[in-house]
């Protein structure tokens, strides 16, 4: 109980959880079929790195505003990668009526 | 800036700290697995939403609220309105198409990318858990809001500038590909 009372203390417990986002990511990645559903476990993985990053920061880094501005940049490159994924999606449902990973393949032999 | 050390003499006030914080932890945990393996997408973007709000609440445990709040503005409701907007405009939810409908083993590819997604999160919870960080826990003081936004007009200005620089050209790149676009002969 008193393990479970102390368990936001630690730095192991922020370490697994950033790892166990960065799995579902990666799951997500290869299991989805359209480039939406890859789009959202790819925030997933963002996620997890800024987790990490900040869980780091908190315990083992002597200037703790490194770690936050850090994270803050993580937080908008996700931003900036969402509008520019989100355009391109748009541009292939255009032209291809389709965002299915299996149906965009244009370019293969 | 210790939110958490200075709790006051409140009964229960450790048993209620440790249940708002495995409360976040549920929360990331579930909003993670719904947004990884929902069936519909849009469910997935909500899953991705309360997944947010999870890590939000960890990075209040954390020590830096001005992080908690950036991560539910940025996140649930920036990117997650945005994706909505990306499933309205687009259709991911088809039938599946006769060729996917066709494969012999469909188990099979679910069990290795579940085999892979175990041995990824084995391994690196393995060097998260044993490696020996070192201990380095920075004064109250510095934590603040003040310093912070101190560091980020003096020290970082260059990652402060180039991040606004980032988004204008992102903004303008997804402007020119979503509107004129290039046309498929």
């Amino acid at each position: 109980m008193n393990a479970l009372l102390q368990l936001h203390h630690q730095v192991g417990t922020y370490l697994i959880l950033a790892a166990f986002l960065l799995a579902t990511g990666i799951f997500g990645l290869i299991r989805r079929r359209t480039l939406i559903g890859m789009l959202i476990a790819g925030e997933l993985i963002f996620a997890a790195a800024a987790l990490n990053c900040m869980a780091l920061n908190r315990f083992a880094a002597p200037n703790p505003a490194v770690g936050q501005i850090f994270v803050l940049f993580i937080l908008g490159l996700a931003a900036a990668e969402v509008a520019i994924a989100l355009s391109i999606i748009l541009a292939v449902y255009r032209n291809y009526r389709s965002i299915h990973s299996t149906e965009l393949s244009e370019l293969k032999g | 800036m210790n939110v958490l050390a200075v709790a006051p003499a409140f009964p229960f006030a450790d048993y209620l700290i440790a249940g708002i914080f495995l409360f976040f932890v549920a929360a990331t945990v579930a909003g993670a697995l719904i947004a990884a393996c929902a069936k519909r997408i849009i469910r997935g973007v909500s899953g991705l939403a309360l997944c947010s709000i999870g890590i939000a609440g960890l990075y209040y445990y954390l020590n830096s609220p001005f992080l908690a709040l950036m991560q539910i503005l940025i996140y649930v409701g920036a990117v997650c309105v945005v994706i909505v907007f990306g499933v309205m405009l687009s259709e991911p939810d088809e039938p599946l198409s006769a060729r996917e409908q066709r494969k012999p083993y469909p188990v099979f590819g679910l069990l290795l990318a579940a085999v892979v997604t175990a041995a990824i999160f084995a391994g690196v919870s393995r060097v998260g858990l044993d490696t020996a960080w070192p201990k380095a826990a920075a004064a109250d003081a510095a934590w603040k809001v003040e310093a912070l936004g101190e560091s980020l007009l003096s020290t970082y200005s260059l990652a402060f500038e180039l991040i606004s620089l980032v988004l204008l050209v992102a903004i303008l790149g997804a402007l020119a590909i979503a509107r004129g676009g290039r046309d498929k002969e």
